[in-house]
C-alpha cells in the first residue's frame, strides 16, 4: 500500500489483534498510564539500547525492554496491545533494564502490564499463569511463597534424584533445622502466627487482591475466600 | 547585577569545578523526605537502634547498619528450600552475643509472587510491606531483611509510600483495619550489608583456612539494580564500580575472589520462570553464568547473597550435566561461607544436604573432614526417627567445630 497522508503512521505498529477494538485497546493503555506508578517509570527513551543488552529475556526470546519504553513513550494504543498479549511474560523481573540512563524501568512498567492484563482477565495472560495457581494459593494462605511440601520430584523432575531424596527425607530434616521458627515445619517456610495470617488475608479483602484472583482463575477465588473468611468470622 | 543569558546561566554551572566530597555534595536522602512525613504526623520512622556503623552507599550517603537489637525478617525461599542459609545467619548473631529475634509475627514479603504473576497491587503490596514493620516496630527490634528480593521489593514501596499520598492514605486504612500505625524503618537494612560491616570480626573468629580456595561473586540484581544508590560501595573493591558486599567479606576470610566476564547478568530466576517455565532459568543461569565461569576462572565456589540465586544457579546445574555442558561449580550464599570459615557445623548449621550440586570436592580442597560431621547428623536423624530426640536445637549446634579434625 503505498503511504498517504491518511495512512502515513510513522513508527506505528500494524494491528496485529484486529479481534480486540481500538477503543478496548486505548482502555487498556489508559488505565497502564493512569497507574500511580507510571510516571515514576517512564521518562522518554534515547534508544540507547542499554536496557537491552543487559536483559537477560532478551538474549532467548523475541523481547525488547526498549521497544516497550518506545511504544509506551509514543503511547501507541496498538503495539502497547502487542506487548501486553505477547511479551510481557518473558520479563524476568531482575530490573538490570533500570541501567537505563533516563531513569526508565522497563521491568516496573512490565509489572503495571502485567496488573492491568490479569485485572482485566486478557486469555494470554491465563495461559501464561497456568500452573501457577498453587503457588498463588500457598502464598495468600500461608504467607509464604514457598515451602518444604512444594518439592517433589514430580513438580521438579530437572532438579535431579535430589528432590527425591530430599521428598523422602524432608519430614526428618525439617525436624533437624536449629531455628524455632522453622523446626519440623513442612507446608509453609516458617510458622506463622494465627493473628498474622488472619491480618495478611484482610490486606487481600481490602486491598482489592481478591477481585484479581477473581479474574484470573474463578475456582482459586472461591477456594481462597471460603477459607480465608472461614477463618476470619473465626477469629 | 546583570542577568545572565541562559547560555550564560549554563557556562557558570559549567566553570564549577566538580565536587568530589561526598560530604559536601550532599546526594539525594530518602530519609529526609521520612522524617517530612513523621513531622506532619503521617507516619512513624523506626530510628535505627544503637550501637551502629555507617556504610558509603553509591553515590557517598552513609548509611546505619544496626549491630544488633535485630529482627529478622525471613525469607520464603531461604526457609523452604535453603533452611542452612537462614540458620548461618542466626547462628553467626549468636556467636557474637548479639541480641537478635526470629519471630513468627512476619509473613513473606510475598514480592516473589508479585514479580512472577502480578497478582497483586501497589496497595496490597505496600500494606503487607507496612504490617511487617509495625510487627517489628510493636517488638522494638530493628528489621534486618535476609532476601534481596524483599530488600529491593521494600525499597521501592518506600519509595512509592514517599512519594505518593493517596497510596498512603489506602495503606494507613488498611493497617487501621489491624489497629497497626505506618511504620517505615529509617534504614532498609540487607543481612549482606551485615556480614560486610561484621567482615573483619567474622575473621578473628576465623577458625578455618580458605585461603587456598578461588570464588567468583554472583551480586544479587534485587540487592543493587533496584533503587541502586542505597547498595552499599567501597572504592577498595573492584574500583567502587560494583556493590562492595559479599566480595569485601570473602576477600578479608582470605578468599580468592576471581572476576569473570557476565558478573552483571541476573542468575535467571525470573520469579514465574522458576517455577512454571524453567526451560529459560536452566538455560540461562548454565549458559550466561555457570558455564562462563568455569571457561574464564574454574572456580571452586560461587558465592551470592540471595534466595533465588542460590537457587537457580546450583539446581539448574543437574539438567545440564545430563547434557554434558561444562558445570558442577557448588553454590552458597555468604552467610554460609562465613558460618564454615568460623567453624559452623556443616550439617546441623550450614545444611549443606539441602544443595545439590556436588559439594564435596570444595570440602575436600578445604580439607573439612566431612565424612564425620554427616555421620554425627545422619546419628542425630536416628535419633530423630527413633522419637529420643525432637529434633536439632541451638544447643546441638551453636558450638563451633574443629573441621579438620
Amino acid at each position: 500500500m503505498p503511504t498517504t497522508l491518511e495512512n502515513w503512521n510513522p513508527g506505528k505498529a500494524e494491528n496485529r489483534h484486529p479481534d480486540v477494538t481500538y477503543a478496548e485497546k486505548e482502555r487498556l493503555f489508559l488505565e497502564v498510564k493512569n497507574d500511580v506508578r507510571f510516571s515514576d517509570f517512564l521518562y522518554g527513551c534515547y534508544e540507547c539500547g542499554i536496557c537491552v543488552a543487559t536483559c537477560p529475556s532478551a538474549r532467548f526470546y523475541d523481547y525488547s525492554p526498549r521497544v516497550i519504553a518506545q511504544a509506551m513513550a509514543r503511547e501507541d494504543v496498538e503495539r502497547v496491545y502487542d506487548i501486553i498479549a505477547e511479551d510481557i511474560w518473558n520479563c524476568a523481573q531482575c530490573f538490570s533494564c533500570v541501567r537505563c540512563p533516563r531513569q526508565n524501568n522497563p521491568g516496573g512498567l512490565v509489572t503495571i502490564l502485567r496488573e492491568v492484563s490479569l485485572k482485566n482477565g486478557l486469555q494470554e495472560t491465563k495461559d501464561a499463569l497456568q500452573g501457577y495457581s498453587r503457588v498463588i494459593y500457598k502464598v495468600m494462605l500461608k504467607g509464604n511463597q514457598v515451602s518444604p511440601d512444594m518439592l517433589q520430584p514430580d513438580f521438579f523432575p530437572d532438579w535431579g534424584p535430589w528432590v527425591g531424596e530430599f521428598s523422602a527425607n524432608m519430614q526428618i530434616w525439617r525436624k533437624a533445622i536449629p531455628m524455632d521458627s522453622i523446626r519440623g515445619v513442612t507446608d509453609a517456610a516458617w510458622r506463622v502466627d494465627r493473628k498474622t495470617l488472619l491480618e495478611l488475608y484482610t490486606i487481600w479483602f481490602e486491598s482489592g487482591n481478591m477481585d484479581i484472583i477473581k479474574e484470573l482463575d474463578e475456582a482459586l477465588y472461591d477456594l481462597l475466600t471460603e477459607v480465608m473468611q472461614e477463618e476470619l468470622e473465626e477469629g | 547585577m546583570t542577568e545572565l543569558t541562559t547560555v550564560e546561566q549554563i557556562l557558570e554551572r559549567k566553570s564549577h569545578p566538580v565536587v568530589r566530597d561526598a560530604s559536601v555534595a550532599k546526594t539525594h536522602d530518602m530519609r529526609d523526605l521520612l522524617f517530612e512525613l513523621e513531622a506532619k504526623g503521617e507516619i512513624i520512622v523506626q530510628r535505627v537502634p544503637e550501637p551502629y556503623f555507617e556504610m558509603t552507599t553509591k553515590y557517598g550517603r552513609k548509611k546505619k547498619i544496626p549491630l544488633e537489637h535485630t529482627w529478622h525478617h525471613k525469607s520464603c525461599g531461604h526457609c523452604g528450600h535453603l533452611p542452612g542459609y537462614a540458620s548461618s545467619i542466626l547462628w553467626r548473631h549468636r556467636q557474637f552475643g548479639l541480641d537478635s529475634l526470629d519471630p513468627t509475627d512476619q509473613t513473606s514479603c510475598t514480592g516473589w509472587n508479585y514479580y512472577a504473576s502480578a497478582a497483586s497491587n501497589a496497595a496490597g503490596q505496600a500494606s503487607v510491606m507496612a504490617r511487617n514493620f509495625a510487627a517489628a516496630y510493636e517488638t522494638g527490634y530493628f528489621p534486618l531483611i535476609h532476601c534481596g528480593t524483599s530488600f529491593g521489593h521494600y525499597k521501592e514501596i518506600r519509595e512509592q509510600l514517599v512519594h505518593h499520598k493517596e497510596l498512603r492514605d489506602e495503606v494507613r486504612r488498611i493497617l487501621g483495619k489491624m489497629g497497626k500505625p505506618l511504620v517505615i524503618p529509617e534504614e532498609i537494612v540487607h543481612y549482606s550489608e551485615w556480614v560486610h560491616m561484621m567482615r573483619d570480626r567474622i575473621a578473628e573468629k576465623q577458625t578455618l583456612d580458605m585461603s587456598m580456595i578461588t570464588a567468583t561473586v554472583h551480586p544479587a540484581c534485587h540487592y543493587y539494580k533496584i533503587v541502586a544508590e542505597d547498595a552499599i560501595y567501597d572504592p577498595e573493591i573492584y574500583g567502587g564500580q560494583r556493590t562492595a558486599v559479599v566480595t569485601a567479606m570473602l576477600e578479608t576470610i582470605g578468599v580468592n575472589v576471581a572476576d569473570y566476564s557476565t558478573w552483571f547478568d541476573c542468575c535467571g530466576f525470573g520469579f514465574r520462570h522458576v517455577l512454571v517455565q524453567r526451560d529459560f532459568t536452566r538455560s540461562f543461569s548454565v549458559l550466561r553464568k555457570i558455564e562462563t565461569m568455569k571457561n574464564e576462572v574454574n572456580p571452586d565456589l560461587t558465592v551470592t547473597h540471595d534466595t533465588g540465586c542460590v537457587t537457580s544457579l546450583d539446581k539448574s546445574q543437574f539438567a545440564a550435566k545430563a547434557h554434558d555442558r561444562k558445570v558442577g561449580i557448588p553454590i552458597l550464599s555468604d552467610a554460609q561461607v562465613a558460618a564454615l570459615a568460623m567453624g559452623a557445623h556443616p550439617f546441623r548449621v550450614i545444611q549443606f544436604h539441602w544443595h545439590s550440586t556436588d559439594w564435596r570436592p570444595f570440602l575436600d580442597k578445604l580439607g573439612v573432614n566431612w565424612q564425620k560431621y554427616w555421620d554425627e547428623f545422619q546419628g542425630d536423624l536416628d535419633q530423630i526417627r527413633a522419637g529420643t530426640k525432637s529434633g536439632i536445637t541451638w544447643e546441638d549446634a551453636d558450638k563451633p567445630v574443629n573441621l579438620t579434625g
